[in-house]
């Protein structure tokens, strides 16, 4: 417990704007076979340092074939909030799940360059407690760390359906499941809420039978993947309404509210329309009436390809679709970066009408059938993949893998793992940094990245911007 | 004299202690500061403080009403203000090891004011810390009128457990609303962060404090 807030800990979005810039990242490294263990990378980010833009330390976990993929701070800047009754907590601690394993560990990051494990949750303990697996995205909320899980139980995950469950934010010990009444939600895999007005939204991507060996064809074509986003009364802890968008809008993945607390929408990224390939971004808000409401706001058009050139999945399809995998809001809600990892690119649109987001930038590194070079000249493996902000909104990180065994069906030939960075210009548009350009140890692929004193998919507030 | 000194320093007490909760973010000025940001509107500052005033109302004179029904078994008055001190020294005890926040708190909408105020009074013992103090004024106002019923003073007791309650609360919801209405409309929210303590240690001392203090004057004073 400190006696102060921690420094991390910002009130709105615009004074965590303001603050001192990152030092480090921290981003995932895992095994795609489980033949080494996974780990977390420390990055060097001071652009004055030596070791800039090199992996400085890294927190190799003892086991093997745990799959990292998501992972969250401990704390963020919500806990401010009075109501939130731990105002005083440090953001020190990384909650990183293994999605194959589903064993949790909490990693110490308070020095970034001695990171190391505090505690391991066997995956055992989070089956009798929670009766879910595959935990995926982690929050900070008013109760305590949230998780979502990907898998219910049984082996293959599929008895009873997956949820949410809650962690104690000090002893980091598992309380039990989140919710209530989970009305129509059988499918899990996103969620972030708005504290202060207290709802939260949930997505679905599918049951692990339907992604752990990899992406199912035939499901997809036949629209069994999640196509429904959930909102929720957050303390309520029940479903108030599930909006389906549409049974052809396969995987409804990202949920990125507005980061001001006074407004009442977000956006949901869709990978895959099965009716025309495209990929698709839907903003959601809240009408008048207090209903949920959704519009379709950007599509992303597959591009022809030659059958001999793509991957044995898609050659029926002659064509590449966009694959909108993951999207990132920055925290004035004017930029919504959207990586379209089939067609290699990374859109940018100025979102500050949420209802008109206009494309305002675009950069090419890496996609299937195509492969574009960094602009050093290297190789970029598959396409662009998780995205994270820097607070100010200056610089857009991203690495390059989305799931160990969706890479191999659609990037058959590539391997390795990529981080790369962007600057963003003065009135928008962005471009590759050519001295920005992380190759990861041999065989380790890496995914979500985190920002040290908070990012743009993690921090939610309490104080509107003033 | 002496007597009429003493009332006066545990009204001076009362409201000092009106004062340190007012100032507590513990007690919610930084959420009516929040109320006011998200309504956009100046006038949610005052609203949200009558709010969270009432909350601490209630949770005062819920503490002190049974106290005060209690005293008029005169002959008891050493046992009854010996327990009363004894209570306060456990709660603090209790407050100074178990520093985990109650989990409950975190469960109510954000726009509940008033409950939120009562539960968290209620939780950090916010009452408890005027018992000791509103006993001692009941003390001598028994001495004075030891002559009357014991109906007369048990009502002349609510009279003295409402008005504790209420100067209490004035004190309090004056100091909250000055530290809330200064970062409002001038500091801004960049010194919310830089304004709050963490009191959780300080606020158990002070129950033990003012637990001792109950015991010391039951002995030794009035």
């Amino acid at each position: 417990m400190n006696l102060r807030p921690d420094p991390t800990f910002h009130a709105s979005p615009k004074l965590a704007m303001q603050a001192p810039v990152e030092n480090y990242a921290f981003t995932v490294m895992l095994s795609p076979d489980g033949s080494q263990s996974d780990g977390i990378a420390v990055i060097d980010l001071k652009p004055d340092s030596e070791t800039y833009g090199q992996i400085v330390h890294q927190v190799i976990v003892p086991n093997k074939g745990d799959e990292f993929h998501h992972f969250g701070w401990n704390a963020c800047s919500s806990s401010l909030s009075p109501l939130s009754g731990h105002a005083f907590l440090e953001r020190r601690y990384l909650i990183v799940p293994g999605i194959r394993s589903s064993r949790i560990y909490v990693i110490d990051v308070k020095e970034p360059l001695k990171a190391h494990i505090h505690k391991t949750i066997e995956p055992e303990e989070l089956f009798a407690k929670t009766g879910y697996s595959r935990p995926h995205t982690i929050h900070c909320g008013p109760e305590g760390i949230y998780v979502s899980c990907l898998g219910g139980g049984g082996a293959d995950g599929t008895d009873g359906p997956p949820g949410i469950f809650i962690m104690d934010c000090e002893t980091f010990d598992i309380i039990g499941r989140y919710e209530m009444d989970r009305g129509k939600q059988d499918k899990h895999y996103d969620f972030w809420w708005n504290l202060p007005q207290d709802y939260m939204v949930s997505s679905e991507w599918g049951l692990p039978p339907q992604f752990e060996n990899g992406i199912v064809p035939e499901d997809l074509l036949s629209n069994k993947y999640g196509h429904s986003i959930h909102f929720w009364d957050l303390r309520a802890r029940k479903n108030i309404q599930t909006m389906d968008f549409g049974e052809n809008y396969q995987m409804a993945l990202e949920i990125r509210p507005a980061h001001d607390p006074t407004k009442s929408y977000g956006f949901c990224g869709v990978v895959v329309d099965t009716t025309n390939l495209q990929g698709a971004i839907f903003t959601w808000w809240r009408d008048e009436n207090g209903t949920w409401q959704s519009k379709k706001t950007i599509t992303i058009d597959p591009r022809p390809e030659k059958p001999e050139n793509l991957p044995p999945l898609l050659q029926g399809f002659e064509a590449v679709p966009p694959l909108v995998t993951d999207i990132d809001l920055s925290l004035d809600d004017k930029y919504l970066y959207v990586a379209c990892w089939g067609l290699g690119e990374m859109h940018q649109y100025d979102v500050s009408d949420p209802m008109n987001p206009v494309l305002a930038g675009k950069v090419e590194v890496g996609g299937i059938a195509r492969g574009t070079k960094h602009p050093n000249g290297k190789d970029f493996a598959y396409g662009p993949q998780m995205v994270e902000i820097s607070r100010d909104g200056k610089r857009v990180y991203w690495t390059n893998s989305l799931y160990s065994t969706w890479d191999d069906q659609f990037y058959p030939n590539d391997a390795g793992g990529q981080m790369v960075m962007a600057r963003v210009g003065e009135n928008g548009g962005f471009e590759l940094d050519k001295d920005f350009y992380i190759d990861f140890p041999e065989g380790l692929r890496s995914h979500q990245i985190r920002l040290e004193g908070g990012d743009c998919s993690t921090d939610s507030f309490c104080y509107p911007s003033v | 004299m002496s007597d009429l000194n003493t009332v006066a320093a545990l009204w001076w007490a009362v409201i000092f202690s009106g004062l340190y909760h007012g100032l507590n973010p513990g007690m919610g000025w930084p959420l009516a500061v929040s109320a006011a940001l998200m309504e956009r509107r100046h006038q949610a500052l005052p609203k949200a403080f009558a709010l969270l005033a009432t909350g601490h109302f209630l949770a005062m004179i819920g503490i002190l009403l049974p106290f005060s029904l209690m005293f008029f078994l005169v002959e008891l008055e050493l046992e009854i203000r010996v327990g009363a001190g004894l209570i306060v020294v456990a709660m603090g005890i209790y407050l100074l090891i178990n520093r985990r926040h109650p989990k409950y708190l975190a469960r109510i909408h954000p726009a509940r004011l008033t409950l939120w105020s009562f539960l968290a009074a209620m939780a950090h013992g916010a009452g408890l810390m005027l018992v000791p103090i509103f006993l001692g004024i009941c003390a001598i106002g028994a001495e004075e009128t030891g002559h009357l019923a014991a109906q007369a003073l048990m009502g002349a007791n609510v009279m003295t457990a409402f008005n504790v309650a209420a100067v209490h609360t004035l004190s309090m919801t004056v100091a909250g609303s000055v530290i809330a209405t200064i970062i409002y409309f001038w500091l801004g929210l960049k010194f919310l962060s830089k304004t709050w303590f963490n009191l959780d240690l300080v606020w158990a001392l002070s129950l033990i404090a003012v637990g001792l203090f109950g015991l010391y004057s039951a002995y030794f004073g009035h």
